[in-house]
This record gives structure tokens, C-alpha cells and sequence, in this order.
């Protein structure tokens, strides 16, 4: 278990280099660099002045030396300074961190709590009635666009309520807060839910076909234990890994629904910054994003050995 | 060989069939939910391809006075901002997707499957490359990874294809290379080495054949996801650039102030993605359950 770890650690942090030199020299491939754009903006300006522009900010050294310099500004905590803002890059992501984890959280709890329990259903009545409508529901969850749904939700609220619940002013009460994230956290987890459920169901499904719970049933197990006791439990590992997968699924969603509700997060600063190529922000939001999907996936696999005795890591 | 388990499957079944129409009938009866998406995926590429006879107007020509004009007669959907009819940009957009879902899915599978079956035929160190290639770029969320390269490639209807490809990469890459693996074990194979076969003759005509059935299942299913995901690139601002009538940059950020005095610019073009999407999806389940019956349920 142990070698394991460390080798899961190291391919970890391989993963994670590679990720850094392809997103770096992506983002540098492009042609025009933001002090291209800044002075575009403002008309004619002296090349003197855009040549040492492009030298403070180091645009005028080769591509592999910007990367080392990044790298190792990185490994010291460093994360550089927004080009558009000129505050540096780690005091703008940091205070949006909170408020799109909070929303991401919402959004799983909204996702697991819905999804699971109707999974086990579909799963349990299969080919009924009710199944054939819950597998419709969670396909259409599945086709709408994340941030189709979160206008509707808008639209909604402005027919019936009058209201606008758009993100406008920090929260002031944890209620208050609870409320302003509720709306887009239901947004996201909607879908979410949606992948959850098809992939409970066709895990229940496939736990339900096993001799141990024809032997449960022959041995007089009431039905819901039989489904709850025997069929969830196992039928949960499965799940358990998809969670991994989730944590992709729902950052692709929260990039377009804090754009749609307007919360100043930190998906919805990626796409500002990516238009305005403030490099040293997108690089490490990118590179963050990675951390945390890597993290996560790495995380479940250790999960799944503890929850599944039969699952070893001994090489 | 698809047509040898096609007909397989549908004596298993107990059909009774002569020709390709009650065969067609047949699996219209068996899959009802996959005979819904594939009227809708009709539906949608007869869009595509006869969009000037099916609109009145012009997709792209403004008219000032008909600036946010409510759904009725003649702009049976409203008018844009710019005047233009709504329901004719939606005809049009349909091409739109249509050319990016088609075209990112076949590019992704073309890479996707060469990557798969070197990797998975030749195994060793271009097995262990190839592998940690496609573990970094799993890494990145499909729509983040999508979002950069068309950042760093550049608005345009081209250049948005392929940035959704290179995310469809590695999935594809994993399915053909667990298909390959298992394949390479398989009596036929080792009897073609036997008789002295080069590893490409056998890669191309022995292996690449068999992993036809789930290929088709993994690109139907994702057809969806890249239409979806253009349509996020584009309502970002990332994707097709103005003025083509692209379903997602119609619904563009300023959409949280349509909702408001204009919901048909909302409406429509939402559920056009919508439905397309619902289309494929129930494609994509039925064509697994009729290819790929161990994952049937």
C-alpha cells in the first residue's frame, strides 16, 4: 500500500508537470500577447514604450525561459502579477475560491441527494412506467446546456416573484448567502444529479443480477433489505469512482452558470481572463483546476480500497 | 462484420424479417426511445441541408425596425436585437452544429483510435507514453480544455472543430486500446502472427475491424457532448464568431437581460440545443444496447 502511494504521488506530480508545459506553451502559441491588446486599445503608442512593457512583464524572453521563471516563481508561492489588474495574481483567485466552492458543494450534496435515491428506483422498478420517466427526466437533464437551464431559472423567478436573483452584492447573513447560491447550485446539480442517477441505475442493475442476491431473497430478506441492505451498498463503489469524474462535469457547468448568475467566482474568472490572455491568471487557474481533478481522482482510488475490502494495492 | 451481428442480433430477437423497412420497423418497435432520437436527428440534418427553403429571411440581414420584435406574423420566433428572424437563424444553426458535431467527432476518432491502437497493440514504452499523455489531458475538464485551445487557436468555425476534437482524444484513445488489449489475445490474432503477418496488416485488418461496435457507440454518445459543448464556447464568447447563427452565441451573456424584456431570444434557441442533444442521447443508448450488449441494462 505504501509503495503504491508513493508511486501514485509520483505519476501524480508527473501528470501535473506535463499538464504545465502543454497549457504554457498553448497559451503562448497565439499570436498577439495582452500588451498587443492593450495597445491596440489606446491607438498609436511609442514602440519604445511597448518594447519595455513587453520586458517588465518578461514577454520578450524566449518560451522556455518564461516557463522556467513561472515554474519557479511557483514553487516559491509565487504566482505572479495579474497583467490587467496589476494586483498580483494570488490575491485575485484566492478570495474567489470560497464562493465557487461553496457553490460546487452546494451543487454535489443537491447532486448526490437526488440522484442516488431515484437511481436506486429507477433501478428497483425497472422497465416500469416509472423507470421509462425518470430515465427520460435524467436524459433531458443530460441534453440541456448548464447555463440554458440557469435562464430558465431566471425566467422563472422574473414571471412569478418579480424578482432577479442575480449575484449583485456580497452576501450579508449566512441565510441571506444560502439563498443567493441555492438558485445556481440547483442549476449545476441538476445536471449533475442527471449522471448520477443514470450511473447509480446502471450499477444497481448490474449488483441486482448477482447470486448473492438471489440467495438474500431465498433466505426470506425482506425486499428493501435486499435493495438497501445488500444491493446499495455494493452497487455505491461504482458511484464512489464517479464522483471523480464529477468533479469535471461540474466545472465545466459552474463556468457557464456563475457567468449566467453573474457570482464573481473563480470559473468565471477563467473566461475573463482567458479573453483578456492575462497569462499569468489563466496559467494558474488552469494548473489549479488540474490539482484538484487529479486530487480528487487520487483520493477516490483510495477510497475505493477502503471500501471494497477485495480491492488490494499491494504492487 | 457489423452487418453479420446486425443480422444476428435481430434473429435472437425473434424477428421475423425480409427487408431493410420491416427490419427498420422491427427495431423502431424494440427501441421506441431510440426511434424517437433518430426522428429528431432527421429532423435536425433536414434542417441543416435545406435551410434556404425552409426560411423566408435572411439569417443575417438586420432590420432596425424590427428590433426585438415579439414572435407573429413573419418572424413566427421574434427578431433579434438587430431585427434578424430568430426562427431563420435557428434553420441555419443547425448547419453549424451539425458541422462541429460531425466534424470534432470524426476528427477526435480519427486521433483517438490511431493513438488507442498503437498504444494498445504496440504496448511497452509507446504504451506508457501514450498513456500519460492522455492522463494529463484527462486532467482538464472537457469544456476548460475546449475553452484554451480556442482561445489560443482563435474564434473561427474551423478552429472551433478543433478544439473540441483535442478533448475527445483521450476518451476515444482509452476505449480502442482496452478493445485492442483484449483483442490481441484472441485465437484469430495470434493465428495471423502465426502465419507470419506484419503487426500493421494485422493492427489494420484484424483488430481495427472489431473495434468498429464500440467506436460507433462511444461517437454516438458523444456527438452530444460536442454540440454542448460548442454551444457553451460560443455563449461564452469563445466559439463561432458573429454574425454566423450559432445556437450558443445566441444565447450570448447578454442573454441575462433577454430573459427579461425579450424570453423567445431565450427560449428558442435553447431548445433547439436541447432537443438536438436529447436526440443523440437517445440514439447513442439504443445504438449501445443493439452493438454493445454486454453494457446493455
Amino acid at each position: 500500500m505504501a509503495t503504491y502511494l508513493v508511486r501514485r504521488l509520483v505519476l501524480m506530480l508527473l501528470t501535473l508537470f506535463g499538464i504545465s508545459v502543454i497549457i504554457f506553451t498553448l497559451l503562448r502559441i497565439v499570436p498577439g500577447n495582452v500588451v498587443d491588446i492593450l495597445f491596440d486599445a489606446a491607438g498609436f503608442v511609442d514602440p519604445a514604450d511597448k518594447a519595455k512593457l513587453e520586458a517588465e512583464l518578461g514577454l520578450d524572453k524566449s518560451i522556455p525561459l518564461q516557463y522556467v521563471a513561472w515554474i519557479g516563481s511557483l514553487a516559491k508561492g509565487d504566482l505572479g502579477y495579474s497583467y490587467v489588474s496589476e494586483k498580483p495574481a494570488l490575491a485575485e483567485i484566492l478570495p474567489r475560491i470560497p464562493i465557487t466552492a461553496r457553490l460546487a458543494g452546494m451543487a454535489l450534496t443537491f447532486a448526490i441527494l437526488i440522484g442516488v435515491p431515484l437511481g436506486v428506483i429507477s433501478a428497483v422498478k425497472q422497465n416500469t412506467k416509472l423507470d421509462y420517466a425518470l430515465r427520460l427526466i435524467s436524459l433531458s437533464g443530460l441534453s440541456m446546456p448548464a447555463f440554458w437551464l440557469g435562464l430558465l431559472i431566471l425566467m422563472a423567478f422574473v414571471a412569478t416573484t418579480n424578482s432577479f436573483p442575480i449575484y449583485s452584492a456580497a452576501p450579508k447573513s449566512f441565510w441571506q448567502s444560502l439563498l443567493m447560491y441555492a438558485v445556481p447550485a440547483a442549476a449545476v446539480g441538476f445536471r449533475s444529479s442527471a449522471l448520477m442517477m443514470r450511473l447509480t441505475r446502471s450499477s444497481m442493475l448490474e449488483v441486482l443480477r448477482q447470486d448473492y442476491i438471489r440467495t438474500a431473497r431465498s433466505k426470506g430478506a425482506t425486499e428493501n433489505s435486499v435493495n438497501y441492505r445488500h444491493a446499495l451498498r455494493n452497487a455505491m463503489l461504482p458511484v464512489v469512482t464517479v464522483i471523480g469524474m464529477e468533479a469535471a462535469f461540474l466545472i465545466g457547468g459552474l463556468i457557464v452558470t456563475e457567468t449566467v448568475f453573474n457570482i464573481p467566482g473563480v470559473a468565471r474568472f477563467l473566461v475573463e481572463a482567458i479573453r483578456w490572455r492575462d497569462y499569468p491568471i489563466v496559467q494558474n487557474l488552469v494548473m489549479f483546476v488540474a490539482v484538484i481533478v487529479v486530487t480528487v481522482n487520487f483520493a477516490v482510488d483510495m477510497l475505493y480500497a477502503v471500501l471494497d475490502p477485495r480491492i488490494k494495492y499491494s504492487k | 462484420m457489423p452487418t453479420n451481428e446486425y443480422a444476428a442480433e435481430l434473429s435472437r430477437a425473434g424477428a421475423n424479417v425480409g427487408g431493410r423497412w420491416s427490419a427498420a420497423l422491427f427495431l423502431a418497435r424494440r427501441y421506441p426511445l431510440g426511434a424517437l432520437g433518430a426522428v429528431i436527428m432527421t429532423v435536425f440534418v433536414f434542417a441543416a441541408l435545406f435551410a434556404e427553403f425552409l426560411t423566408h429571411h435572411d439569417p443575417l440581414s438586420t432590420n432596425s425596425a424590427m428590433s426585438l420584435a415579439p414572435p407573429g406574423a413573419g418572424y413566427w420566433m421574434g427578431a433579434d436585437n438587430f431585427g434578424r428572424d430568430v426562427y431563420s437563424r435557428i434553420v441555419f444553426g443547425a448547419r453549424i452544429s451539425l458541422a462541429v458535431g460531425i466534424g470534432s467527432t470524426t476528427l477526435g476518432c480519427l486521433f483517438g483510435v490511431t493513438l488507442g491502437l498503437l498504444s494498445g497493440y504496440l504496448s511497452g514504452w509507446v504504451d506508457l507514453l501514450i498513456q500519460r499523455i492522455i492522463d494529463m489531458m484527462q486532467a482538464l475538464p472537457l469544456l476548460v480544455l475546449a475553452l484554451v485551445m480556442s482561445a489560443a487557436l482563435g474564434p473561427s468555425l474551423q478552429n472551433t472543430i478543433i478544439a473540441i476534437a483535442i478533448p475527445l482524444i483521450p476518451y476515444v484513445a482509452r476505449v480502442i486500446r482496452a478493445n485492442t488489449l483484449a483483442l490481441r489475445e484472441q485465437p484469430f490474432v495470434e493465428a495471423a502472427r502465426a502465419i507470419g503477418m506484419s503487426d500493421l496488416r494485422i493492427a489494420l485488418r484484424h483488430v481495427l475491424p472489431n473495434t468498429l461496435a464500440p467506436l460507433i457507440v462511444l461517437a454516438t454518445a458523444q456527438l452530444g457532448s460536442t454540440i454542448l459543448v460548442e454551444a457553451s464556447l460560443s455563449f461564452l464568447g469563445l466559439g463561432i464568431p458573429e454574425p454566423f447563427p450559432s445556437w450558443g452565441r445566441m444565447l450570448s451573456e447578454s442573454a441575462a437581460e433577454y430573459v427579461r424584456v425579450a424570453p423567445w431570444l431565450v427560449i428558442f434557441p435553447g431548445i433547439a440545443i436541447s432537443l438536438v442533444v436529447f436526440g443523440t442521447n437517445l440514439l447513442g443508448d439504443a445504438v449501445r444496447d443493439l452493438l454493445d450488449p454486454r453494457q446493455r441494462t
